[in-house]
Formats: structure tokens, sequence, C-alpha cells
């Protein structure tokens, strides 16, 4: 049948036989899902066109997770518009308050994704989802509201870009450095439209952590989704979890793809991405004396408990370097719970840095932690755009959870040996 | 000639047309159709809307809506009576946009480059057949599927839903 595949879960979605790249196919989806910055035009939409239910009560999901705890007055009504109407709807699935994370994280964690389903989601990191075998992509308010009402969507078939990725990683290095490292290669627009779909005998060696961090910057690629074929691993990850059926899709040994890439583990060090651009990338040892103001550990790249475990490993015993704030920010209610009762917090607060309740805050300058003009941060999260964290004259550089934390002790961008 | 076809004179530009060169920013005042088609195009040919029309196409290269991803771009083309664009390629978040609003676009990799300036072109959406009536001469573009031309008859995507459910 030569399909990847993207192919067959939009073919399959499509009511197709097969499909092939730059086709125009009308899906029914599985998921809607919009958050506290998008729902609301979304809503506006649905209003303006007169209907009067959603596709699926069900299916629906609405997590105000941006400016949340509501951070002021504007924030707090937009909520508040997104909470009427789940109310008024029926929607099930509206998270708020102590019950909602950030929403690439919550999803998955909470079963509402999984193996063979297609979502869509008004946030452009929705592409996170295909780290269990799913097509996952973001999309505008309008294609949102369409969704919501009618579950169908369009899409133009994606060619399909083919990464081989061998070997085992080397100690400290994660998702967020091999994501970080394509990134540098491809450039920003380099998987422009395509999907970006991983393979390889480096797969077994990532956790599902590292898969979700991996397609959640596919997006930092200008991909339209990123994917893995659910292995074992994904398919212990989603047992007990998935609320739906599983459906497994691989890609056909005779799969047409646009390019492939080969990349070594070997060839892997720990990343961090320079300002202004995702792809501006380097390896620790080519840093230099790079200080900082502020650490951020968290977001939807990398705000789950094993990115907290690993920084917590390397913090435990130290203090955060004078000068410097270490902002770190569990992603979910249960992230929290488990950080908590595995003394993580514990750790961080005797380092004396800030532990904050689930939010996506700082990540997008919202609040939480802003940068003043000339500071500099280093984050875990997956966007280091001109006054993204703050002010224009700000800047941010970006790293998994290990250099994070190293950076932290040390008050400059280093590697974990340097401070243990 | 069935209402699948379109046919106008053609009007030629060039790569990476950006969003704000289909409609300035320094319109955005407004977001009546009527409004933003007298300044459609400007920046990058002053005189298109005054030479425009009904049914004329729109030939442009490679990326084409590419920047900023304001609606307000297929809505002008479309009120300013363009039938469809045919271009080497589109930008991500225009080509999503103008199926959306209900502005056909075709993608072709060899129509760009040789139909010029005020050819009359014949376009079918069925079978994306590109004819060029003044050079005697057949292009192709992929088609547009039977779903995507009633979202396309209803004036686009949210317009569509409201058909469907009232
Ligand atoms: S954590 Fe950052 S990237 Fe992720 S959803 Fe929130 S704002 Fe977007």
């Amino acid at each position: 049948m030569n399909m990847t595949i993207t192919e067959k879960i939009l073919a399959d979605h499509a009511g197709l036989e097969s499909v092939k790249p730059g086709q125009l196919v009308n899906c029914k989806v599985d998921l809607a899902l919009a958050n506290d910055i998008t729902a609301p035009i979304s809503i506006k939409e649905f209003r303006r066109v007169g209907a009067k239910k959603v596709f699926d009560a069900e299916r629906v999901v609405f997590v105000a997770d941006h400016f949340a705890p509501n951070k002021d007055i504007e924030s707090a009504t937009q909520v508040k518009m997104v909470r009427d109407f789940a109310n008024e709807f029926g929607v099930t699935h509206f998270y708020d308050g102590g019950r909602m994370g950030i929403e690439h994280t919550l999803l998955p964690e909470q079963g509402l994704v999984g193996p063979g389903d297609l979502v869509i989601g008004a946030d452009s990191h929705t592409c996170t989802y295909g780290a269990l075998g799913a097509f996952a992509s973001g999309v505008g308010s309008t294609d949102l509201a369409a969704a919501m009402i009618t579950g169908e969507a369009w899409y133009k078939v994606p060619e399909t870009m083919l990464f081989n990725l061998t070997g085992k990683p080397k100690k400290w290095v994660g998702g967020k450095d091999v994501i970080l490292y394509i990134i540098g290669k491809i450039g920003v627009d380099g998987a422009l439209y395509k999907s970006m779909e991983y393979v390889g005998d480096m797969v077994k060696h990532l956790t599902q952590d590292d898969r979700f961090t991996i397609c959640n910057m596919a997006i930092e690629a200008g991909a339209k989704n990123g994917i893995f074929a659910a292995d074992d691993v994904t398919k212990e990850y989603v047992k007990g979890r998935f609320q739906r059926t599983p459906k497994y899709y691989s890609s056909d040994p005779d799969a047409r793809y646009a390019e492939k890439f080969d990349i070594k583990a070997d060839d892997i060090e720990l990343q961090v991405a320079f300002p202004h651009l995702p792809s501006n990338t380097r390896p620790i040892s080519r840093v230099g004396d790079v200080r900082v103001d502020q650490v951020v550990i968290g977001s939807c790249t990398n705000g789950r408990y094993s990115d907290l475990k690993t920084a917590a490993e390397i913090i435990k015993g130290k203090k955060v370097a004078k000068g410097v704030r270490l902002i770190v920010i569990p992603a979910t209610p249960l992230i929290c719970k488990q950080a908590a009762n595995e003394g993580l917090f514990e750790i961080f607060l005797d380092a004396e840095a800030v532990v904050s309740t689930p939010t996506c805050g700082p990540c997008l300058g919202g609040h939480m932690g802003i940068l003043a003009e000339g500071e500099r941060a280093l984050t875990t999260t997956n966007r280091n755009f001109r006054g993204r964290m703050g002010h224009p004259k700000s800047e941010v550089y970006l790293a998994g959870p290990a250099v994070a934390a190293a950076t932290a002790i040390a008050g400059r961008i280093c590697s974990p040996e340097d401070v243990l | 000639m069935s209402e699948k076809t379109f046919r106008g004179r053609a009007h030629l530009f060039g790569d990476n047309i950006d969003t704000d060169a289909i409609i300035p920013a320094r319109y955005m005042v407004t977001s009546e159709p009527a409004e933003l088609a007298k300044h459609v195009m400007e920046d990058a040919d002053p005189d298109f809307a005054k030479n425009v029309r009904k049914g004329d196409v729109i030939v442009a290269k490679k990326n084409f809506g590419c920047g900023s991803s304001r609606e307000h771009a297929p809505v002008a083309i479309k009120a300013a009576g363009v039938s469809c664009v045919i271009a080497k390629s589109f930008a991500r978040i225009f080509y999503r946009n103008a199926f959306n609003m209900g502005l056909p676009i075709f993608e072709s990799s060899d129509a760009p480059d040789k139909i010029k300036p005020g050819d009359e072109l014949t376009v079918d959406m069925n079978t994306g057949v590109i004819t060029n009536l003044t050079k005697n001469e057949k292009y192709v573009a992929a088609p547009i599927p039977e779903f995507m031309q009633k979202l396309i008859a209803d004036g686009g995507l949210m317009a569509s839903i409201k058909k469907k459910i009232s």
C-alpha cells in the first residue's frame, strides 16, 4: 500500500482506502481542544453561526492554562466565558483551578488522547500527541469552531520526512537535545507543511516523555505534525489510562518519503538554542561563558515528572547561584503531587527555588517570571523568539532539564558534569 | 460554461507575495470586504484594484500569502471579483484561510511560468485543468475535491456550516 503512518491515520479518518501527499481530505476528529486564549474566539464563531450543540460533549476539551490561575481581570473574563460555555453545552472536559494542567501534558496523562487518534487543537503545540502514534496538529480558532460543531476537519495530506535515529543517547542527553539537534540541522522551516516521522534503534532508548518532547517541537521546524509509531513503551504508557480503544498504525515498508535523515546518538551532545531562534543551536561544549538571571524548568515541552526528577538529581543538596532565580513549574496537578510525595519539592525549596502551581506562565511571557530589559534566561520551554519571556531586549536560551538545573546552580550555562 | 469553471484574464505576480502586499496593515481598520477590495494587492501593483474585472485570475510564483495570518487577505481578493488564485505554492496559513474564506486556489508547478499578463484563462475545479485560451496551452493543477467545492460554493467554512445547521 506504500503509505506512511500519517497517511494511514488521515485515510482512515476520511473513510478512504488510501491517500497521497497533496490530496485534500475531510476527516472525522477524535478530539477537539482549545485553551483560555483560543477557545473564546472559537466560541464567538460557534455562537455567531447559531450552532445549538457541540458534536460530542465528551470530545471537546477546554484547558485554562495560559494565564491561569487567572492573572488579571481580562484573563478571568476569558476563562469565565469558556466555563459558562462548557456548562451550557455540557462539555465535560473543562479544566481550571486545581484540575488544570498544561494542556499538552494533561491530555495524554488523563488518557484523553491515545494511539491512532486524530486530534485537532487550537494551539500550535497540539503536535505533542504524535508521540503516542496519533495524528495531531494545531489550527486556528475558526477551524476549531468548525470542528467543535461538526466533528470534522479538512486537511491537505502532508509529505513526510523520515528521521532514522540510531544509537544510544549519551548520559544526560534527552528528548530535548535530540529535537534541538535536529532543528539546528534542518532549520525553523526545515519541515514546513510536512510530517516528521521518527524510526530507528534509538527509539527504544527514548522514554515516552522524551518522545512527547520531540513531537512537541515539530512546529518549531515548521512541521504539520511529528509522529512515532506506538511500541511497547507507548502501549505500557496508555494501559489503564487511555479511555478509548487504541488503534495501532505503522508505516508500510515501501512508504514514500520526501526526504530521509540519519541522526546518530554519538553526534548528539547536550544542546542549547541561543537567541532568538530554536534552530540557533550549539552543543554545550561550545556555549562559552553565558551568565543568566533566571532559569525556568517547566512547560508542555519539559514540565513532566521525569524532567523534574532529572533536575532534582543535579540540584540535590546545592543552592541556586546568587543573583539567579530558579522557577520550577510542574505541568499538571498529578506531577505536582508526585513531586511533593517523592521529596522533589523539598530539594527545590532547600535550593531556594520558586515552586509554582501548574501554568504556562512565563513560557509565553504571560506571568510568573517575566524578564526585565537586558535580562537573560535559560529555560526548558520551546520558543526563544525576541521578547517571548518578557522585555523585547531580554534573551531566552533553550535547553533540557539537565542543563537547566546545572545552569541554575552555576549561574552560567553549563553541563551537569560541571556542578556534580 | 459550468459554475465549476472559472474564466478571466491573468494578472501576474512574483515570489513571496506576503499578506501585507495583498492587503496592507494600514487598511486593517475595517473588515468590510468591499472596503478591503479597494486596496487589494496595492503594494504589489497599485493599479490592480482599478484594472481587475470579475472572474480574473491572480497568477503568482512561490509562497503566495506568506507573512501574517490575517484572514482579510483571501477576503479582499475574493471581494475584488478574482475567481481564483494559481501559484507554484502557497504559504501554509494562507492555504487554510483561503479555503476557509471560500477563495479557490490552485497549485501548479508549470502554469505560473508559462502564463503571460492578460492571457485569457479557464480553470476547471473538477479536473484542475488550466486552459490558456490566448496561447492555446493546457496546464494541470490538483483538482478540488467535491466537499471542498461545496465549501467554496457556500462561501467558506463557517458559512457552509451555518447552512448545514439551519
Ligand atoms: S507551555 Fe508554552 S508552548 Fe506549551 S501550551 Fe503553554 S504557552 Fe504554549
